[in-house]
């Protein structure tokens, strides 16, 4: 039996993962432990979790292995600062330092790290290095249920590259293709980011949310000044206008003459039509470029199945577009996209790719629903409730289902905690809020009374898998919530003109579909479909059909804004206890609001 | 010692010599930096500079 541990980690979003004979065991991410969104430390409390989990010490692990490369980062940051200079010093000056003092040394820090989880361990031989964007090609190929792929990967930097395309067949994976640094669609979707006010590394899934309420009247000027897409699929970026190779923002003073207004500052600036089609805008060009990426890598290698990896590959509306266009026959995209899916890339790459070792394909792929972090049992719970004081019910599995599907039916939104809890950005239905997607105020009341964000933030809609067809377009399996596809035309209201003339946010007011909670303003949902593999989750969607007929409900992930996703039962009851949430159920606890006394 | 080990292997992959004289010259004055924390060495920095 071989172990190996994958570790992403010093840069954001750190995560832990282990892998046994290439089966995938468990996977954490850092900040659901120290409850610091996108946290970059060493993920000590991820390890402690895993070695917990399964029993083992640091030297019984045969392999550890980081998903990126320091010394050839480190090549990137001196060329990039040599070929401007002088322009750049004050960044050099900054990252220097830093880079002199440890980061070069990342092995010999790795080790001092690995010992605070395990002061005996002295495996230093065993420690290995993947790239960066190796590791997110093989978390996007050896998971899936392909023999065969092509991969592209694409987020905002990793060495030098910032997309690739890979070939993956078998057991092998290989880099085929790359586009380097500073030319990086991630990036480019991180200057927009950072230019309508939010934050980099983080921000952008609500750049993507925004821009269906705006026009992508700038996508010409994009395509004019900011980047050169070429007809083979690559794209260059206009440096001009940008600051993030060399300076310490994302864009410069020329590219705010671009546009005519200066970066939105969140605390003066409301989020205005201007910064909404902006927003439309870049991702008007982001799908332009994937489109353009893909239907290239299509005719050029000619293999019908796709893996998504690589922050980019989180832009889930994208994603829904090469799936409408039919490029490739399957798309299967790794649900932990971004940097912590590194951590399992660079474990698999190593055991597939170096070690050459066998790989089964089965119909599923083998990410086991993305539900691979900690859980607790039902005794764990009740004793963790009753020593909080807090006031619950115990059920058993068909009365738990049925109450909760009843309260969903009454309106309420609940809390959701059952299991293992998911790897990756998404709520799966092991760490979420849940509610009747057919209310037409639930959008509003659980953004502006639960999860206290902005309004026009989207919810996702988690639907059975065997009624998807009848309430959305799409026609591959999308478990992960990676597919944004257009609701059934005969599930729309009849007002199409009026949500086409009403401006901003005011489009949420008006009622668009059946199911309203979950349609967004341009008439498309993050769709989950629901198995019977993903267990108690999927029966309580059935029941809630059989209670009303519809097969889906609302899923939004656990947590307020700033949080990470709830991990603990404690952290659960804490959530629930700060915002509007009406009941909670945690493994089989049932817990009302009007029962709890206040904290 | 393991660390130049790794830098030579480095070296020898990525064929890019001609940065060697620049990270020496990071190395040592990022060394010279990073020792002058420590109040033993910082006099001769100073006389230096």
């Amino acid at each position: 039996m071989t172990y190996i541990l994958g570790i992403s980690a010093f840069y954001h979003d750190s995560a832990a993962c282990l892998i046994k004979d290439g089966e995938i065991i468990a996977a954490a991410q850092e900040e659901r432990f120290t409850r610091i969104k996108h946290d970059e430390s060493y993920p000590f409390h991820s390890i402690k979790f895993i070695l917990d989990y399964t029993g083992l010490k640091l030297k019984d692990i045969d392999k550890i292995v980081f998903y990126e490369k320091p010394f050839l980062k480190f090549e990137r940051l001196l060329e990039t600062y040599l070929s401007v200079a002088p322009r750049g010093f004050k960044s050099f000056s900054k990252a220097m330092p830093v880079w002199l003092n440890e980061k070069l040394f990342q092995k010999y820090n790795l080790i001092k790290s690995l010992k605070t989880n395990d002061k005996s361990f002295n495996n230093v031989k065993n420690i290995h290095f993947a790239e960066h964007h190796m590791s997110h090609a093989a978390s996007a190929f050896y998971p899936s249920p392909f023999e065969e792929a092509i991969i592209l990967t694409a987020d905002g930097v990793g060495e030098w590259a910032t997309t690739t395309i890979a070939h993956g067949i078998g057991n092998h994976v290989e880099i085929l293709e790359e586009i380097h640094f500073p030319h990086s669609l991630g990036l480019l979707y991180s200057a927009f980011t950072y230019y309508t006010g939010f934050k980099v590394n983080g921000g952008e899934y609500k750049l993507m949310g925004l821009a269906p309420y705006g026009q992508p009247i700038y996508e010409d000027k994009i395509l004019e000044y900011l980047i050169d897409i070429k007809d083979d699929g690559s794209f260059y970026l206009n440096q001009d206008y940008f600051d993030y190779a060399t300076g310490l923002t994302m864009t410069n003073k020329k590219f705010d003459e671009l546009f005519g207004f200066p970066r939105r500052d969140p605390q003066k600036i409301e989020l205005n039509k201007f910064y909404m089609d902006v927003a439309a805008s870049i991702q008007t060009v982001t799908e332009k470029i994937m489109l353009n990426l893909t239907k290239n890598i299509r005719k050029k290698y000619n293999v019908k199945n796709l893996c998504l990896a690589g922050g980019v590959a989180l832009n889930c509306v994208a994603n829904g577009k090469i799936l409408e266009e039919k490029i490739f026959d399957n798309i299967w995209v790794q649900p932990a996209a971004g940097d912590a899916g590194g951590s399992l890339g660079s474990a698999l790459a190593l055991w597939y790719n170096e070690m050459n070792n066998k790989r089964t394909v089965g119909e599923k792929d083998s990410m086991k629903c993305s539900y691979l972090g900690p859980e607790y049992s039902d005794e764990e719970v009740q004793e963790i409730l009753t020593n909080i004081g807090a006031n619950y019910k115990v059920y058993n599995r068909n009365d738990l289902i049925e109450e909760t599907a009843e309260e969903i039916k009454r309106g309420k939104a609940i809390g959701w905690f059952q299991g293992r809890m998911e790897f990756g950005p998404r709520a799966l239905g092991s760490r979420s809020i849940i509610g009747d997607p057919r209310s037409g105020d639930m959008q509003k009341n659980l953004n502006l009374k639960v999860k206290f964000r902005e309004s026009f933030r989207p919810f996702a809609p988690s639907v059975l898998k065997e009624d998807v067809n009848e309430w959305f377009d799409l026609e591959i399996d999308s478990p992960y919530m990676l597919m944004v596809s257009r609701v059934k035309k005969n599930k729309l209201k009849n007002n199409h003109e009026e949500v086409k003339k009403a401006e901003g946010l005011k489009k949420l007011d008006i009622i668009k579909s059946d199911i309203p909670a979950v349609t967004h303003v341009d008439y498309t949902a993050r769709v989950q479909t629901v198995k019977e593999d993903n267990g108690i989750y999927y029966d309580l969607i059935k029941k809630f059909k059989e209670k009303t007929g519809c097969p889906i409900i609302i899923n939004t992930s656990f947590n307020v804004r700033g949080e990470p996703i709830v991990n603990t039962p404690m952290d659960a009851y804490k959530c629930f206890m700060s915002t509007n949430l009406d009941c909670l159920v945690i493994q089989n606890c049932f817990l009302r609001k009007e029962d709890q006394i206040k904290f | 010692m393991d660390f130049i080990k790794e830098f030579i292997n480095y070296f020898k992959v990525r064929k890019k010599f001609w940065l060697l004289p620049i990270l020496m010259f990071l190395v040592l004055f990022g060394g010279l930096i990073i020792l002058s924390q420590g109040s033993a060495v910082a006099p001769f920095i100073y006389v230096i500079f």
